[in-house]
């Protein structure tokens, strides 16, 4: 594991450097053996699970409004189903929603937008159009953005998106 | 039947310090004739306020929140009925405006409208509690055990139209009045 490039305990340190407690996730295929299950094993987090991914903008936002930072987890596949949820609730309502997006079948170190999965080719240029800051995560190095992303989301009140393009192990 | 109206001046004349989470027709009524910064009625999108709740009662757990959902917008979010029921908040009480209609979008009928036991949906979920309620005196007289129950409770509760008011929506999604509410519930 040691060469790995992308782990779960990286992302593990910057969600509980952002003063994260709560994660709603919906399991996507990229996160879910490593991160979402070490999730669910950890007292130091609360995991809301869903059973579609347009709720967990919404609970995120309640939590917001009570006074509490979150994380929502979901496969890319996810994001495109919850669109007019992330329009109306976390764009248009200035929700500070900070969603990790795994980009199942993205390939190693190719860009997004240079993917031959059409599914992820697309994630990019829909968040631009929404004006949805966003951040692709593959490396350890590359996840030390999460933090002060997720700390911006909240200063400013809007959404951002992590993109996660490895499985993180 | 009640009028809808008459419901939500019922409970508002019972409200203590409850966070209401309320939607469509119920949002403009409620903010309309009982205004409190702790109306939240900033949901985005149908069929979202159920979520909106669950999240207020799980950050706020020392808090009752009170949803009046509409029957459209929960068959628009069923599942929200099996992700409240397996977080299961004890403050959590799920109000179901069931009109049959989508009453804000012409008031074309809901499908299979009048015909779902949506109470039976909620205690099939996990709910600890149901009611179906039709009537005002009824709703009057069992509202203060309804707020004291152990949650998440769920209450059908069988409306028609009232009186109209005048709709309101730049206040249902103001970003002024949610940091109100942000601030509100912060010092309550």
């Amino acid at each position: 594991m040691a060469d790995y490039p992308l782990t779960a305990e990286s992302i593990k340190k910057e969600f509980k450097r952002a003063g994260i407690h709560f994660v709603v996730a919906l399991p996507d295929r990229v996160t879910s053996h490593y991160l979402l299950k070490g999730l669910l094993a950890d007292p130091e987090y609360k995991v809301v699970q869903v059973c579609k991914e347009d709720e967990g903008v919404s609970i995120c936002s309640g939590l917001y409004a009570a006074g509490h930072k979150s994380v929502f987890m979901m496969q890319y596949t996810g994001f495109l189903d919850s669109i007019n949820a992330i329009r109306g609730v976390a764009v248009e309502g200035h929700f500070p929603v900070c969603m990790i997006v795994g980009l199942l079948g993205k390939e190693a170190d190719v860009a997004p937008t240079q993917s031959k999965k059409y599914g992820v080719k697309i994630i990019e240029p829909i968040l631009d159009v929404m004006g949805i800051e966003h951040h692709l995560i593959e490396r350890d190095a590359d996840a030390q953005q999460i933090a002060p992303a997720i700390e911006k989301a909240f200063k400013n009140c809007s959404p951002v998106a992590m993109l996660i393009g490895r499985e993180p192990r | 039947m009640m009028k809808r109206d008459e419901m939500l001046k019922a409970f508002a004349r019972q409200r203590k310090d409850e966070i209401v989470v309320a939607v469509y027709m119920a949002a403009q009524e409620l903010t309309h004739f009982a205004p409190n910064d702790l109306n939240y009625t900033f949901v985005g999108a149908m069929g979202q306020g159920s979520s909106h709740a669950l999240g207020l009662a799980l950050g706020r757990p020392d808090k009752k929140v009170v949803v009046f959902d509409g029957d459209g917008s929960l068959l628009m979010n069923l599942g929200s009925l099996v992700t409240i029921a397996n977080q299961a908040p004890k403050n959590y009480v799920h109000c179901l405006c069931e009109n049959g209609c989508y009453e804000t979008n012409g008031s074309v009928l809901t499908p299979r409208s009048g015909q779902i036991r949506f109470a039976e949906l909620a205690k099939t979920t996990g709910y600890k509690k149901t009611y179906e309620i039709s009537d005002l005196g009824d709703w009057q007289q069992k509202l203060p055990e309804i707020l004291k129950e152990e949650g998440p409770v769920f209450v059908t509760l069988k409306v028609e139209p009232g009186e109209a008011y005048p709709e309101n929506f730049p206040r249902l999604y103001s970003i002024e009045h949610r940091e109100k509410f942000r601030q509100t519930l912060a010092k309550s």
